[in-house]
């Protein structure tokens, strides 16, 4: 019995880790924040550490690792607040592809994919929870409507639910299809909106608890890129108490600001074991046949992601408040750690969605 | 990652799985301490080796091999069939792990048999009303006079001290040395002249726990655990056992799952509570932070196993996190119930034999117990994140104490 993390999966979280934060300081969070940088020396130089690879079956020139593994470069990568195309691009399309694509599609696009010489963004919010008139229906392999909250915005080729719950790739070139950036708080990765009018489109052949699984692990992703911005946060709150001095004391010597660090770690330390267990229970359950699903994957892709968002939220809070009046400003750049927080929380699912998604899972509801 | 305990460890289940079932309607219910019934379920269980698995057979243990493993699947079987795991108390869980580290070959003979089987029942003497979260500050004083310890003052929170045999209490040896080294580890006899006991009525209405009051109660000198002025450290080896303890996830899993129950039966204007989308939230919200409990539970559990100490932080938070949420757990049986929720004591419309109000008032007893949050939150903050201690105040303390 073993339920802790390799030495190759520590490694490689540690060399995400290390790469952004020489190659991705602050000043540099900034530029990509104001369109002064593009982040591609951030895309390139971690698809030149076979990141764009991770997921991907090695037979088309992927990795094959799984989704624990994932979700350790997602902690690096909310850590580092870095402009990486992942959650759909590396994670949720990868796998829809290899889930429901034919082999014709899996041979177009996962190769590229892995090399990281294409990005792919995902339009599927809709999915869970669709705000105002949004919605993309499906006629005849053609796609019209409108897909808001797109993820990795961007994108050579976007995966697309439409209101049945199918999904399908579309080429972004694709004609009758347009799109155009969403801005966000959370000016530290892209979002955007697409339209479709009578766009062609490929469809997959994703049955319902694939679509599912596909959602879950984004959900994952998400909770763990939380997870590593809010460790963040917490420890430049300890940094900035340990220095900072106030009534000829550094205020690290308060226990008013001990508690509210302590209270941090007390919350976020669990996390990091849930997002390893829910990593490892969805492996686990993709591994073996699909007549073994018990729904524990489910639960916990729900539930970590409703208790992370919670818990984090409250991270990026307690955490600008040590930092008193510079937490506030731009100077220390706090809040881009915060936003990117708050953002997690709203995608995929907001906290309360999910506990009722979770609910509804178990048979509760009536 | 590998969560499967192996073949072995399924065979050993197995195992415990078929005595369970054998014992089924032999196994006692809620023994009385110190009944025929108890003692001899406890003799049955040292035998078969589901309790004092790892105490050398020498002082009346099983003398089996210390195995984490195991211990956690005898501890998962007997939750799983509700079947009584054998007495607890603190003469059983704290002072024989500590007679086992600290006591010499005689203390170990005569003390650890009768308490592993039942038949000794100790308290705890540590707290003094002016000595809580600080510990150390203790005053009750022990002098050496010819060949006994004479000890005078006050213990408080002494749990079980009206049915205790006997007591293991810190006490002040050397009032000359720093607060943590003059502090000795005394054992002796609850029938000693020169004790009394006042129980304490808590706001659970019960007295869980009393006062004891020393007048020169005179202790064989040889009736230390540990040299003069090493208490502190006898006491500290098994304290930290105790704070994990008071928030064990599988508890708090079993309480869900009765919260679960009950929601899913008790209603509110013909509407079955849990579908009424406010209380689904909130159950909802508390089952996530037992998973993440849970998950937390099962690191620490690995590390132990394989020996890889690498998450202190994931430790220390325990006690501090299990306790709140247990406490905000019972709450919401409470609320769930509403008016239902207030019946107490004799009432014929409790539910789950009133154990929901018990334990959430319990809990906040727990909270404060054993170290309070706040206390937990020093040493999150001090041990966990390196952050320096609070300066002493000389000024106010000399004005306090004016």
């Amino acid at each position: 019995m073993e339920f802790g993390l390799s030495e190759e999966q520590t490694l490689l979280q540690d060399s995400v880790k290390r790469f952004l934060a020489e190659q991705y300081p602050l000043d540099k969070v900034r530029e990509f924040a104001t369109n002064d940088d593009d982040g591609a020396i951030v895309r390139n130089g971690l698809a030149a550490m076979g990141i764009t690879a991770l997921m991907i079956d090695e037979d088309h020139g992927g990795v094959g690792l799984g989704l624990l593994d994932a979700a350790l470069i997602a902690e690096a990568l909310g850590h580092g607040t870095a402009p990486m195309p992942f959650v759909a691009s590396v994670v949720m399309v990868p796998q829809a592809l290899m889930l429901g694509g034919s082999s014709e599609q899996q041979d177009r696009w996962l190769p590229k994919l892995a090399a990281g010489e294409i990005t792919a963004g995902a339009a599927i919010s809709e999915l869970t929870g669709a705000r105002g008139d949004t919605g993309v229906t499906a006629t005849n392999g053609r796609l019209s409507g409108r897909a808001m909250f797109v993820l990795d915005f961007e994108a050579d080729i976007y995966l697309v639910a439409d209101t049945n719950g199918a999904l399908h790739i579309v080429d972004a070139d694709a004609q009758g299809l347009s799109g155009k950036g969403f801005n966000t708080v959370d000016c530290t990765r892209k979002l955007g909106e697409l339209s479709f009018d009578n766009v062609p489109a490929e469809a997959l052949s994703c049955t319902a608890q694939q679509v599912a699984t596909v959602l879950n692990s984004g959900r994952v992703i998400l909770a763990a890129d939380s997870l590593g911005a809010a460790q963040n946060m917490l420890d430049q709150s300890v940094a900035y108490a340990l220095q900072r001095e106030q009534f000829n004391r550094v205020i690290a010597s308060f226990q008013a600001v001990k508690h509210m660090c302590a209270e941090m770690a007390a919350e976020l330390e669990p996390c990091r074991a849930m997002i390893w267990y829910a990593g490892h229970t969805a492996d686990a359950e993709s591994n073996a046949n699909n007549n073994s699903n018990n729904g524990e994957a489910q639960q916990y892709a729900l539930h970590t992601k409703a208790h992370l968002s919670e818990v984090c939220q409250f991270v990026a809070r307690t955490a600008t408040e040590v930092h008193g009046g510079m937490g506030f400003t731009d100077l220390v750049g706090l809040h881009y750690w915060f936003k990117r927080i708050g953002a997690n929380r709203q995608l995929l699912g907001s906290p309360e969605r999910l506990r009722d998604d979770a609910a509804r899972a178990l048979g509760m509801v009536n | 990652m590998d969560l499967s305990y192996g073949a072995e460890y399924e065979e050993f289940r197995a195992e415990v799985a078929e005595f369970l079932a054998k014992h089924k309607d032999t196994a006692p219910k809620n023994p009385e301490l110190r009944s025929v019934e108890a003692i001899s379920w406890q003799k049955t269980l040292i035998e078969a080796g589901y309790f004092a698995r790892t105490t050398p057979a020498e002082y009346g243990g099983h003398g089996g091999k210390p195995d984490i493993l195991k211990s956690r699947i005898i501890a998962e079987e007997f939750a799983r069939t509700r079947t009584h795991p054998g007495m607890g108390g603190q003469g059983i869980s704290m002072l024989v792990p500590t007679l086992l580290e600290s006591g010499t070959q005689a203390q170990k003979e005569q003390f650890i048999q009768p308490t592993l089987h039942g038949e000794m029942l100790w308290c705890q003497g540590y707290s003094e009303p002016g000595a809580g979260s600080d510990l150390a500050a203790l005053r009750t004083a022990a002098v050496l006079d010819g060949d006994e310890w004479v000890v005078n003052g006050q213990k408080i929170w002494t749990s079980t001290a009206q049915l205790a045999d006997w007591i293991f209490c810190l006490v002040r040896t050397e009032p000359d040395a720093p607060k943590h080294q003059g502090i000795s580890f005394l054992l002796f006899s609850m029938d000693t002249p020169g004790i009394e006991i006042r129980p304490l009525v808590d706001m659970t209405g019960k007295a869980n726990f009393n006062e004891v009051f020393f007048t020169d109660v005179r202790v064989p000198k040889n009736q230390i655990v540990g040299a003069r002025g090493e208490g502190w450290k006898v006491a500290n080896t098994i304290l930290k056992h105790e704070r994990g303890s008071l928030a064990d996830p599988n508890a708090m899993q079993h309480r869900l799952n009765g919260l679960v129950e009950l929601l899913e039966t008790e209603t509110v204007d013909g509407t079955r509570v849990i579908d009424i989308p406010s209380f689904r939230d909130r159950l909802m919200r508390i089952t996530g932070r037992v998973m993440a409990a849970k998950c937390n539970d099962l690191r620490l559990l690995s590390n132990s196993i394989n020996k890889t100490g690498g998450s202190p932080l994931a430790a220390m938070v325990t006690k501090l996190q299990g306790t709140e949420l247990r406490h905000e757990l019972e709450a919401l049986a409470v609320d769930a119930m509403g008016e239902i929720g207030l019946a107490y004591g004799d009432n014929e419309h409790l539910r789950g034999g009133g154990s929901w109000q018990t334990q959430y008032m319990y809990f906040l007893g727990l909270i404060i117990g054993g170290g309070t949050s706040q206390i937990q939150k020093n040493i999150i903050s001090e041990r966990g994140l390196g952050m320096p201690r609070e300066p002493k105040v000389v000024a106010a303390t000399k004005q306090g104490a004016a």
